[in-house]
């Protein structure tokens, strides 16, 4: 598989993507500049986390308009895979390539911590190799993080099975108390209608490594590698 | 060609939480201004265009705001626009 990593000015989630792919999992992995065009004919495109463009005016807005955007948005209508994360996932809503939007979290507080997630469908390029009652124990780094989505959006995404994570608790409960951000219905995570779009806030490159202590984030690269090879 | 100013408000939807409001809505209390409630909180935008004319200068504005300015899914947005 070869994968192309998005980098906008202000990403700085990049490196860590690039270090997954090529040096955890072994891909060919080439960063792609988000003034360019030309997408290398990579099979997988990433969305790095990180504060694209300063977060002016809102959290992925000025990204979606980059460059290489209009190729990643071309990609995606042609079926390709594209997964952000945090930043990604914002800039993948504001692209529209998404449901929802991502709101302040509701304390008002940018959170940097370990939280706990289930995910909710195996039926996904993402969570194909996670069992449903596995709970992941991956970190969290944003301040705009609380995903909101219209009633019959909602609606949609559940009746779609287009939730791909959840929050919870240690236990696996997805209860108010594990919700870090307030989003609506503990959502940490969607895809698009056609199932090759994927967004998250969590970071699961942050926890891929041995030497960081945690590799729960180690399932989610696994099932991608294993659908897209497949 | 002429020059408009537009003055756009964005503004969180009404059915949206926005913490930023009900925060400063709680310290209103704190100054003695009781009566003071529901502040909501949005952007102020302003910018200058370029048009034929005034109609043509607000649908400029139009798809500035729909396209980047406000995000629809979260915000509203509205503009008064003036010659310059």
């Amino acid at each position: 598989m070869k994968v192309g990593v998005v980098v906008f000015p202000g990403s700085n989630c990049d490196q860590d993507l690039i270090y997954v792919f090529d040096k955890i999992l072994g891909q060919e992995v080439v960063p792609l500049w988000h003034k360019d065009h030309d997408l290398q004919n990579v099979d997988f495109i990433a969305l790095p986390g990180g504060f694209s463009f300063g977060d002016y005016l809102r959290s992925g807005a000025i990204a979606r308009f980059s460059p290489i955007m209009q190729e990643v948005i071309a990609f995606a209508n042609k079926g390709g895979y594209v997964m952000g994360i945090c930043n990604g996932f914002q800039i993948l809503t504001e692209a529209g390539l998404l449901p929802g939007g991502l709101l302040h979290n509701t304390n008002r507080k940018f959170i940097c911590k370990n939280v706990y997630l289930k995910a909710q469908t195996q039926n996904s390029l993402v969570t194909s190799a996670i069992a449903s009652n596995q709970v992941l124990n991956i970190p969290i780094a944003h301040g705009e993080g609380n995903f909101y989505a219209h009633a019959d959006e909602l609606k949609r995404l559940n009746d779609n099975d287009q939730v791909l994570f959840r929050y919870c608790d240690a236990a696996g409960n997805i209860t108010e108390e594990a919700n870090p951000n307030g989003s609506i219905e503990n959502i940490a995570g969607v895809c698009n209608a056609s199932r090759n779009v994927f967004g998250m806030m969590p970071h699961p490159e942050r926890a891929a490594d041995a030497i960081l202590g945690n590799q729960d984030g180690l399932p989610l690269f696994e099932s991608i590698l294993k659908m897209v090879n497949a | 060609m002429k020059k408009f100013l537009a003055e756009i408000d964005v503004m969180p939807l009404k059915e949206i939480l926005d913490p930023q409001g009900k925060a400063v809505t709680g310290s209103m209390k704190n100054l003695g201004l009781p009566e003071i409630s529901n502040v909501r909180i949005g952007r102020h935008i302003t910018l200058e265009v370029e048009a034929e004319n005034k109609e043509a200068a607000s649908e400029k504005v139009e798809t500035a705001c729909k396209k980047l300015l406000a995000n629809l899914i979260m915000e509203s947005y509205n503009f008064e626009i003036k010659e310059i």
